[in-house]
């Protein structure tokens, strides 16, 4: 009775092949879609949106990028932390050496820069797989960093090594700076969002991404059949840095405004990006959304709850968070080894038969 | 399922959002009980907490408002710094003392933009001494510029006023906190003529045998260190492995606690670190804690750490805010007191030794007074030296005045730049109206 597909038919070609072919997931897209352009800010609060919404948007893009990368083209990354560092400075010097450009432009500039680093480490891609690629990338995240923290040009020569985000404005609206409303910035990153994920989806369902997974479930079979895995794997690198680059631009100069490599994109960055792909789900646009909702919302409804509701100590508190999440996420797996998205798929299947299964 | 789960977040947040019960004073902790610096940020956040429960206890509150302690745990990581800052904003804070200053470097903005003060006692931006740049950031009584010029104009006098051609290396936690004395160090080496060698140690700290191998190669004549948690015992512990000699290895404030020294053992005698405050439990505040706070069972801790260097510290920052509380009631004549007039308090507050016997601290800080254009207080510091037999730190020398001059000039430079970049144009904040 959930989703009724009597009557839902399909007349042309392009209405068969489209997203969501089934009606009931259309409406819920649109219907997720206007609440959050329409619904959620006019409950908007500060600390809704700085603590919980815009970190959720931003590591989704994160989250999506990665998943690009190693859930629909099977090339396993830790170096997620520092191409966000990458989209980070690279925002940082767009911003500061050309005052007057458009923080959009800024945005995905940093993105477009990102995902020429990307390919430069995913060239190793090509001799190696698994876990010996999951080292070479290991190295890009710790050479990153240690770039970023001993080359003064790209700090500015600031005395502490602290890259600070400007006031940047959009029709005279502040985007970033400390005079940003959580409002502006709440529908800045949304924006990426849509966009982004609509992007990924639609990416994933072509050519590109149909040969991506051809060289994820067997590489030399894909080669075989006339798939090029150097286009393969260099563009999964590159769109997928492209989106963990803006994910991390968008952290520094949305959320964060003042950042260093070493503390804001360390390695712990990397694995938290990876630990929300497996927990969403590998080859999932939805799985980008329910993993970074499950890691980033989850800790923080937990401190509320504790903390905040039953008063427990802040120190207790932290200590239980760690171990809940990650029994969590044991469990999770446990009971689901292709994360929560298959969790859906699974309860939609018997939602399309209920209330009358065969 | 996911309806409910949504109501329930909702539900949750809207509670966290829920308004402050009227008249009391709201000091905010942002404290790390967690993570790699929890055996710093612990005592700090204890102390803090003892002084403010004694203030309860023994006064009832300042001025007849009692205090209210809210607490929020950073784990010394950023982002969850500006979640804890999102949370207590709207909730009157008086003062916020992130004790992180990478969190300092974001708050500064926000707090400006909020009408926030923020005292940032011995770390943070060291250009907030400009008052007239950070209107709302303090950082009394010192700086980190303060304390290095401090340990060179030590040095200065250990060599009879002269330093040239030594060779001093500043072994620094890499971050924004460890780079923050580079600038003043190189300035002081091309005054005095020394010849001055940054070597970083990347966070958390453990690794060391690298720099250790350089400066066992360098050779040089002092280390100065700047480090944090666990990185400032791995590197008494390798200067002891090299047989340096420990008098002449010194540290920064947050260098020269009794967790970095007393697992290196005997090999940490007589390491130096500077002190911006005195030590030891013979202050007689601290039998008031032991009475009003722990004999009642309301310390923070166990009660075990009173007197030690990072309790003592936070004990001193929390001394200082509630004084600048006081001020602050005396200037608008109203006892239940904003965040705005907060930092009046803050902005007019002055220390004097009488001030502190009253206070039962007599000479454990120094005496200084703050105005719109010295955020920073007087800089003064002492040197302690550890002895590892009685297992205690010994003052050995009066307080140490900083180069004021030179660090005042540099403040200027870096505050107006950072002004120019922000759009702002320095002045003094009015009082607040009430």
């Amino acid at each position: 009775m959930i989703y009724r597909e009597a009557g839902d038919f399909k007349l042309s070609y392009g209405a068969d092949s489209q997203t969501f072919p089934i009606k009931g997931d259309r409406w819920a897209y649109w219907l997720a879609l206007a609440f959050a352009v329409g619904v959620v800010p006019l409950f908007l609060t500060d600390y809704l949106a700085n603590a919980i919404l815009i970190p959720f948007l931003i590591y989704v893009i994160a989250a999506l990028g990665l998943n690009l990368l190693l859930g629909y083209c099977g090339q396993l990354s830790l170096g997620t932390g520092g191409f966000m560092a990458v989209g980070a400075y690279a925002a940082f010097k767009l911003m500061t050496g050309f005052p007057d450009l458009s923080i959009v432009f800024v945005i995905i500039l940093a993105g477009v820069i990102t995902a020429g680093v990307g390919v430069l480490f995913g060239l190793p891609s090509l001799r190696i797989k698994g876990f010996y690629l999951a080292v070479a990338t290991l190295a890009a995240q710790f050479f990153l960093v240690w770039l970023f923290t001993r080359t003064p040009w790209f700090f500015n020569y600031s005395a502490t090594g602290m890259i600070t985000a400007p006031t940047r404005t959009i029709l005279g609206v502040p985007i970033t700076g400390p005079n940003a409303s959580a409002l502006s910035m709440y529908l800045f990153c949304l924006f990426f969002v849509v966009v982004l994920a609509w992007l990924a989806r639609n990416l994933t369902r072509g050519s590109l991404g149909r040969s991506w997974m051809a060289i994820r479930d067997m590489d030399i079979a894909a080669e075989i059949i006339g798939v090029n895995p150097l286009k393969a794997k260099l563009t999964a690198f590159a769109i997928s840095s492209f989106y963990v680059g803006i994910a991390g631009a968008l952290l520094f100069t949305v959320l964060l405004g003042a950042a260093e490599a070493s503390e804001a994109f360390g390695i712990d960055k990397s694995f938290l990006v990876l630990f929300m792909v497996i927990i969403g789900g590998l080859g999932s646009i939805l799985g980008a959304f329910i993993g970074a909702a499950f890691l980033i919302i989850g800790p923080v409804l937990l401190k509320i709850l504790l903390v905040n509701n039953l008063g427990w100590p802040t120190d207790l508190a932290a200590h239980l968070e760690v171990m809940v999440i990650g029994a969590l996420i044991l469990v999770f797996l446990i009971a689901e080894p292709h994360g929560l998205t298959a969790l859906w798929r699974m309860l939609k299947e018997k939602l399309r038969l209920w209330p009358f299964p065969y | 399922m996911k309806m409910t789960r949504l109501t329930a977040a909702m539900a949750l947040t809207m509670t966290a959002a829920a308004p402050a019960i009227a008249e009391t004073l709201h000091f905010p902790m942002l404290s790390y009980r967690t993570g790699p610096f929890a055996p710093g940020g612990i005592p700090f956040a204890d102390g803090y907490a003892d002084y403010l429960r004694l203030i309860n206890e023994r006064d009832g509150g300042i001025g007849g408002v009692p205090i209210r302690i809210t607490e929020c745990e950073t784990a010394y990581n950023t982002e969850r710094g500006v979640e804890c800052y999102q949370s207590i904003r709207g909730d009157n804070p008086l003062v916020i003392q992130p004790l992180s200053t990478g969190i300092t470097y974001q708050l500064i903005p926000r707090t400006m933009v909020d009408g926030i003060p923020m005292h940032t006692m011995g770390y943070g931006r060291t250009s907030a001494v400009n008052g007239e740049v950070f209107n709302w950031t303090f950082n009394y009584p010192g700086t980190y510029w303060d304390g290095a010029s401090v340990i060179i104009n030590y040095l200065l006098e250990e060599n009879d006023g002269s330093l040239d051609g030594k060779k001093v290396v500043l072994l620094y936690h890499n971050s924004a906190y460890g780079r923050e004395p580079i600038p003043t160090l190189t300035r002081l080496g091309e005054r005095y003529g020394f010849e001055f060698l940054p070597i970083g140690v990347d966070s958390p700290g453990q690794e060391q045998g690298s720099q250790w191998l350089q400066i066992r190669r360098e050779r040089p004549d002092y280390v100065i260190m700047w480090g944090w948690g666990v990185m400032n015992a791995t590197a008494i512990r390798e200067a002891a492995n090299i047989r340096f000699p420990m008098e002449n290895f010194i540290g920064v404030w947050w260098s020269g606690s009794e967790q970095d020294v007393i697992p290196v053992g005997a090999g940490a005698d007589g390491y130096k670190a500077l002190a911006m405050h005195g030590t030891g439990r013979d202050y007689p505040v601290y039998d008031d804690i032991q009475t009003y706070v722990v004999d009642r069972g309301l310390a923070a801790g166990t009660g075990e750490e009173i007197g030690t260097v990072l309790y003592s510290r936070g004990m001193y920052a929390a001394m200082l805010a509630v004084e600048a509380a006081k001020v602050a009631q005396e200037i608008h004549g109203v006892a239940q007191i904003t965040p705005a007039m907060m930092r009046d308090g803050m902005a007019n507050l002055v220390i004097t030794e009488e001030l502190m016997e009253s206070l039962g601290l007599p000479g454990f800080g120094p005496a200084f007074e703050v105005s719109c254009d010295n955020h920073g207080g007087s800089g003064e510091a002492m040197i302690q030296q550890w002895d590892a037999n009685a297992r205690e730190w010994n003052l050995i020398t009066d307080w140490i005045a900083p180069d004021r001059e030179m660090i005042m000039e540099m403040v200027m430079e870096d505050s107006l730049a950072w002004a120019a970049e922000n759009d702002i144009t320095p002045g003094c904040l009015d009082r607040s109206g009430g």
